[in-house]
Parts: structure tokens; sequence; C-alpha cells
């Protein structure tokens, strides 16, 4: 780079000296000393205020989640010098205590877990098979058929709920049915709707990143395989699959959040019952019968947090690479 | 819970997968053990007819019915009555409002914040925990969100300690304690405070990526031109990143528009705060208006329609420019 030509003739500036103690490339340097008189102490105050304020409301609800329920009803968190205690009854309360009338979230903790991961898997598979014939079986009329496909994400949500219910009360609630006959522990209530509403609304979108990518594959790559007698199979699954595992990563990471963290869905095809019902739902549930229960909501809103919050924090940059592009879903 | 429901639980994923696995298994068996006549249609059709199927069956046809549905009564005789409820009666305009209030409000504050953020803290110290800090609501439930500020709206009566942090400020300047989400019109904005919290880690990271991507020449030519910060953000920033904050509007405008999660956790729509989202699941699943709920569906369909078309019309021509 140019760049490091000229900085080890010039003598850098202190704030430059200070980013390379600290380890920062050498190439970063320049920019570094623009910014150095861009960046004047308001905006950095500003910043932090900024910070602090998008901060504190997460915050506050984490600290009072481990106090006493006592001392939530009648102090505010920012006293807790004043008024000390802390606890993880609350979250033992809403995971373990077997009593009725509470939330018992170990068994909606399991139920997200057991939505999200297949609705995860199934589209993907789907769409990365409709992605590859789309970018790679030549013939007539396929694209007019992907634009139709990718036309289809300007369809929101709401528009398919209703018919999506009736048919699946008319189709596949009897093989539900028959499914809870023929093995009796899977109750009649099962995943199967949620997992299926979540697949068919995830296609459009999936497929058309997907394809976005598995086009960019270069043909001399496909076209050798060919020539070598692979079929079309053996190609998806020795060639395009692995080279599309970035992307699959990233679109995997949006979904499953999506998943996650949806309401709207679950709220419909879940039958809202502890056998399916997700976290999400429940947490709706409990604000709406419990809304003054804070030891509990506290407590049961972090659970629901703590997966979202894991994946983030540790894969920050396919998370961010996946919402980035699937930002419009819904 | 008891640990026979767990296994039924478990044994559903495994078997959701196996059934799944078998299905997909065979399918691409039958790819490439097709008969030679006709081969490409039966291969082309093994990829694609999964999902193709699933979507003519969720997506397509539902919303032809759905489209149906908004202009059918309860007796399922043709009419416009959903289309009049929706533009007479004071509280189905009232959501209207709202909708267009929020759509108005969230991407503009959203932006402008996420923007001057993304330049405050654009190569300073610890770039990646300040914005860590704001993405971070991105992560989360709208769910847990709503119960976040909830808690910080929070209303205690009398003189009893306020625990919610915004009456406990209203309370230490000396003023009284406020209901602040049965208090119409404020608790329509106090909502929207929540969403916007939420999209400007979506705006500033956008932001922040396109401002890097401004080269460096630009912005010393115009240092040496001797113009100050402000002017140099108007007339080389701004114009350099242009095409992102349209993006970035308009993804927070379709955000927005199928707003639902919010507000069913905070208020459930009551109090004047519905919108169209929210009200279309009330109508069609709560109060069996079906002809009202797909009358809505279908509105927040026409709202959404031209945004997502230039959405995607901007976003083409950004490909085409790199």
């Amino acid at each position: 780079m140019s760049t490091t030509g000229t900085s080890s003739v010039l003598p850098p500036d202190r704030g430059t000296e200070e980013e390379l103690e600290r380890g920062l490339e050498r190439e970063e340097s320049k920019p570094a000393r623009v910014k150095k008189r861009l960046t004047s102490r308001t905006a950095t105050i500003a910043a932090l205020i900024i910070a602090v304020l998008w901060t504190i409301p997460t915050f506050g609800l984490f600290l009072s989640s481990f106090r006493p329920a006592e001392l939530i009803r009648t102090t505010g968190w920012w006293t807790i010098f004043q008024n000390p205690g802390f606890t993880l009854e609350n979250y033992q309360d809403v995971l373990l205590s077997p009593s009725v009338s509470s939330p018992q979230l170990g068994a909606y903790f399991v139920n997200s877990i057991a939505i999200a991961i297949p609705a995860t898997i199934f589209p993907l598979v789907f769409a990365s098979m409709a992605a590859y014939a789309f970018a790679w079986i030549k013939f007539r009329g396929v694209h007019v058929l992907f634009i139709l496909v990718f036309a289809l994400q300007i369809v929101p949500l709401q528009m398919a709920l209703v018919p999506l219910l009736q048919f699946f009360s008319t189709y596949l609630r009897p093989m539900q049915a028959w499914l809870h006959d023929v093995v009796p522990i899977i109750p009649e209530q099962n995943y199967l709707p949620v997992w299926i509403a979540h697949t068919i609304f995830a296609l459009p979108l999936a497929i058309f990143l997907l394809h976005n990518f598995i086009a960019e594959i270069p043909s001399d790559v496909i076209e050798a395989a060919r020539v070598d007698g692979a079929s079309h199979g053996q190609i998806f699954f020795r060639i395009v699959l692995p080279l599309a595992m970035p992307a699959i990563a990233s679109f995997a990471i949006f979904q499953f959040l999506w998943v996650w963290n949806d309401l709207l869905v679950a709220l419909i095809f879940s039958g809202g019952t502890q056998d399916v019902a997700p976290l999400t739902q429940r947490l709706a549930e409990l604000t709406g019968s419990r809304g003054q229960d804070w030891q509990r909501l506290t407590a049961a809103a972090f659970v629901s947090l703590v997966v979202p919050l894991i994946v983030f924090f540790s894969l920050q940059r396919y998370f961010v690479r996946g919402l980035l592009a699937g930002s419009t879903k819904g | 819970m008891t640990t026979e429901d767990l296994l039924g639980k478990i044994l559903q994923v495994v078997m959701g997968l196996v059934v799944f696995a078998a299905i997909v298994g065979l399918l691409i068996f039958f790819i490439d053990k097709a008969p030679k006549k006709g081969r490409d249609y039966w291969q082309l059709a093994g990829f694609l007819l999964p999902a193709l199927i699933l979507v003519a069956i969720g997506l397509v046809w539902p919303a032809i019915r759905t489209t149906f549905l908004a202009f059918q009564d309860n007796s399922g005789a043709w009419s416009m009555d959903n289309f009049v409820w929706m533009f007479t009666q004071p509280a189905a305009i009232r959501t209207l409002i709202n909708t267009v209030v929020w759509v108005l409000l969230v991407p503009t504050f959203a932006t402008v914040v996420g923007l001057a953020y993304a330049i405050f803290i654009d190569k300073s110290r610890g770039e990646r925990y300040f914005k860590a800090l704001v993405f971070m609501p991105m992560a989360i439930s709208f769910v847990g969100a709503g119960i976040i500020w909830r808690f910080v709206y929070e209303y205690r009566s009398g003189d009893r300690e306020q625990i919610g942090i915004l009456n406990a400020i209203v309370v230490a300047f000396g003023g009284e304690p406020v209901q602040w989400l049965q208090t119409d019109p404020i608790n329509t904005i106090l909502l929207i405070v929540v969403m916007i919290w939420i999209q400007t880690g979506f705006a500033m990271v956008v932001l922040s990526a396109a401002i890097k991507g401004i080269p460096t020449e630009q912005i010393e030519a115009a240092q040496l031109d001797g113009t100050n910060a402000w002017q140099r953000f108007r007339n080389v920033t701004v114009p350099g990143i242009r095409g992102s904050i349209v993006v970035v509007l308009t993804t927070i405008s379709i955000a927005t528009l199928k707003v639902f999660d919010i507000v069913r956790t905070m208020t459930a729509g009551n109090f004047n705060t519905s919108v169209v989202a929210n009200e279309m699941y009330t109508q069609a699943f709560r109060a069996s208006e079906v002809g009202r709920g797909s009358a809505l569906a279908l509105i927040l369909f026409v709202m959404v329609l031209p945004i997502i078309v230039y959405n995607i019309r901007i976003l083409r021509q950004q490909r085409e420019i790199r």
C-alpha cells in the first residue's frame, strides 16, 4: 500500500503513535490522522450520550432481574446502592418453578429451540436447491419464474395468514391427529404448522440471496464437473453447497434469529399451548396478564434475550451481514 | 414440563429432521436417476418444485384469496363494507393515522441519529464497542424490547416511589407522574421511541460502512480548501452516501409499516395506539372479522409496495455502480 510509504517518510503525529502502540495496522495510520482532526471533543461527548441513552433501558431491566421482588416493587433500580439486594430467585421462579401460576419458561425455551432449528434448516435446503436450479440449469422461462419468486418478497406476511391458517386446519390437522395416534408421545398440537409456515415465509428472500451467491460461482468449475460426468445432484452437494457456505451461514443466522424473535407467526400457527408456543408468545402473554409482576417479567425477558445476545456477540460479523441482507423480510 | 413432554419434543424435532432429510435424499436420488427422455425437465422439477409448491400454497394463493376476502362481508357476499368501515369509523381512521405517524417519524429519527452517531464514532477509539452498544437492540426480539420499555414507562400512583425511570425523572424535576402508555397521544410517540431505539442501530451500521467507503482524498481535498467539519459533512459525506441513506430510509419504512409486536406487547392497540398490522391481527384473529382483517392486510400491501419497488431499484443502481 502506498500509504505505508508516505507515513514512514512523514513523522507520525501523536494520535498515530498511540494507534500504532495499540497494535493497529500501519496502513490505517493515514485515515487515522485525518480523523484526529475531524473528531472533536463534542462529537465524542455526543456519542457517549447516545450510547448511554441507548443502553440504559436494557441495563435497568437486566439489573432489576437480579433484585428481590420486594425491592423491584418499591424502589427504582438506580437506587441499588442505597437499597442493595441480589437474588437468583427470579430466574429460578420463571424457569424451574412447577407451580401453575409461574411462567414455566423451561418448556417454552425448549419450544423456541425446537421451532427455530428446523425452521432454519428446511427453508435453507429448499432455497439452495431452487437457487441452484435457477442459476445453473438452463431453461426457457426460468428467468421469468425467478423474477416471480423474487417479487413475492413484496407480499407482507399479513396477506398470507388467514388463508394459510384455513388451509392448515383443513389439510394439516388430520395429519397431525394421525401422527398423535401413531406416536402418542407427540401431542396433537405439534410443531408442524409453525415449521411449515416459517419455511414458506423464508423462501422468497432465501432463494433470492442464495441465487445471487450461487450464480457467482465461476462457470468453469461447474462445467469441469459436468465434463467429468458429475450429475446435478453431485454438483449440488459436492461443489455448490460447500462454495455457498458463507452465504448460507449468514442467512442461517438471520433466519434463526428471525424465527427466535418472531411473535406473529407463532401467535397464529402455534395454538398457544405449552406444547408448541415459543418464548416470545409466552412473554407477550405474561405482559398482558401479569404486567405488574416485574420480578418475573424482567427475568423472563432476559431468558428470551440470552440466545440472540450470544449469537450477536459471538458471530457479530456474520450477524451483521445476514441482517443487512435480510432486513426487508416480513 | 415433564420428562415425557421433553422426550416428545425431542422426538418431534428428530423425526422432523429425519423425514426432511429422507425427502431431500429421495428427491436428489430421483433427480440423478431421472429417465433419459426429458431428463432436463425432471431434474429442473426436482430442484425447483419443493420451493415452488410451498410458495404457491403459502404465499401466492393466500395473497389472492386475502384480496378477495377483503371485498366480502362475513356471509361471503361481495361488498365494500370493510373499506367503508376502514375509512369512516373513528377507531379505524385513527389506526391509519397512527401508521402514517409511525412511518414518518421512525425512519427519519432512526436515520438522523444513526448517521450522527456513525459520524461521531467514526475511527474513534473503541469504535467497535460503541457500535455494539447501539446495534444490540437489533438482535433482541420486539417483544423483549417491549418489556424493556414498559419498565421504563412504568407508573406508580400517588406518593409511592416511581420505579420507571421516565416517571422518576419527571418527579425529580417536580412534575406529576404520568400513565404514559394510557395517555393519548403521547403513548403512540412513546411506542415509536421503542422502534427508533431498535432501528437506529441498523441505520448506524449501514451508514458507517458507507462513510468508510468515501475516499480519504476527497475529505483531505476539502480540508485543504479550508472547509469546516459541517461543510465537509454537507458537501462531501452526505453526497457520498446518498444511496445508502435512501436504502436505510426505505428499509426502515418497510419494517415500520409492518410493526406488530411492539404495539401488541406494550398496549395491545388499546388507548388509541393501534396500527394497521396490529389491527389486522386483532380484527382477523381476535374479533373474527376476517373481511376487515383482509382489507387491512391489503392496505398494508398497497402501502409497502411502492417503497419496496423503490428500494429494489436503488439497490440495483448501487450494485451497478460497484
